[in-house]
């Protein structure tokens, strides 16, 4: 795989494969191109070159059916401050179903639900976005720097979630600078192209 | 895309800024016509229709170029293109929010402003109809221009450049309506054209801006 923004080559000649269950971490000097593979894993950034494929087939034929298999969490939290933290959720769990009260009580912010977003702190804002994660099983999780903002307490309970998820056969791919809770994860080392 | 139509209003509903500055505006452009042209009541309601049309469309257009913008700087635009929902979806349900928390609002105040137009009493009816159709067409071209002037420096400037040049025939058989109304003619002819105007761009207006959000 290739990807090339605006003249850049991101990243080129990139091949590996991700099992169900298995955990994949991301790791490599600022602008290496983690964050842009993430996105162009999801579908969001084009490939220059080379192809994704799921299952044997063309990933990227059917954006829509690509989607829903996977879940992007990003740097920004994509949390509307005006919303409280139930309604935040509530869009996405009518996308994806998924008990809104469970999956804010999977981040310890039930107490919280019905605050305004704008009112949460940093890292209760990182956990809410991880709230999205866990409304719903689906097959492929795409973090960006996940842990980034979280307490000790917090990475806890999301190391609950990440094995949980792969419990039930969920692959991750993580971006991050720091260790993550995923035990027996291997690692791709991207380093900045020439 | 109705979960979505719901957080849309809900966020409208939230913010009640963007509306009420959308109306006032609309207000206050009609209300310098006076004082411009002069106190004389022909003059005034020749000049109504076209001043209605276009304070209008200005007023609906102020909001626009935060439509995408707002969603693309906290992340949300990318979580949506990857909620399962089409770009088209996602456009259209977007369209349709811009029309009910600007458009739809602009309505209601349309008679206070063809009264300070001085636009006869019997006109407002089709007024309101007209300034409808034609809001509700800005709302799926300005949509279309949104999503395409997305991440371009200066976006707030080329928008309007890129939409109000396409709105020109809205204009042309609104006011014909509105006038023709307004001197006792049928003006159904008018507001059918601008009707299919609006009905055209219903479906295209989507498809080229799921298109362009897909590109970004």
């Amino acid at each position: 795989m290739a990807v090339v923004r605006g003249e850049r080559i991101v990243f080129a000649g990139l091949s590996f494969r991700v099992a169900p269950g298995e955990a994949l971490l991301l790791t490599g000097p600022n602008g290496a191109g983690k964050s842009t593979l993430l996105r162009a894993l999801a579908g969001l950034v084009p490939l220059a070159e080379g192809e994704l494929l799921w299952q044997g087939e063309d990933a990227l034929a059917e954006p829509a059916e690509h989607a829903a298999r996977l879940r992007y969490l990003a740097h920004a939290e994509a949390l509307k401050p005006s919303l409280t933290v139930a309604e935040n959720l509530r869009f996405w769990s009518s996308r994806w179903g998924g008990d809104i009260a469970a999956a804010l009580e999977a981040v310890a912010l039930g107490p919280l639900a019905e605050l305004p977003a704008r009112m949460l702190s940093a890292g209760q804002k990182r956990r809410l976005a991880l709230a999205r994660l866990a409304l719903a099983p689906c097959a492929l999780w795409l973090l960006d720097e996940p842990s980034v903002g979280l307490d000790t307490a917090s990475v806890a309970r999301f190391g609950d979630l990440l094995a949980r998820h792969r419990a039930a056969g969920g692959a991750v791919l993580a971006a991050t600078h720091v260790p993550l809770p995923l035990p027996g994860a291997r690692e791709l080392r991207l380093e900045p192209a020439a | 895309m109705i979960a979505l139509l719901r957080r849309e209003l809900l966020l409208a509903v939230r913010h009640p800024a963007d509306t009420l500055a959308a109306v006032l505006f609309f207000l206050l452009v009609t209300a310098l016509f006076p004082f411009g042209v002069g106190p004389s009541p022909e003059t005034l309601a020749r000049l109504a229709p076209g001043a209605l049309l276009a304070a209008a469309l200005l007023a609906a257009l102020l909001p626009l170029d935060r439509l995408f913008g707002a969603e693309a700087e906290d992340g949300s635009l990318d979580q949506l293109l990857l909620s399962g929902l089409s770009g088209m979806q996602i456009t259209a349900v977007k369209a349709a929010g811009h029309w009910l928390t600007t458009g739809a609002p602009l309505l209601v105040a349309a008679p206070i402003a063809g009264a300070m137009l001085n636009l006869p009493v019997e006109a407002w009816g089709v007024a309101v109809l007209a300034l409808g159709l034609a809001t509700l067409f800005l709302s799926f071209i300005g949509t279309a221009g949104a999503a395409l002037t997305l991440g371009a420096r200066r976006g707030g400037v080329l928008l309007p450049l890129l939409v109000l040049p396409l709105t020109i025939p809205a204009v042309i058989f609104g006011a014909a309506g509105i006038e023709a109304s307004a001197s006792g003619l049928p003006a159904r002819p008018f507001l059918l054209l601008l009707g299919a105007l609006a009905a055209a761009a219903l479906p295209l207006a989507p498809l080229a801006a799921g298109a362009a959000l897909r590109a970004d």
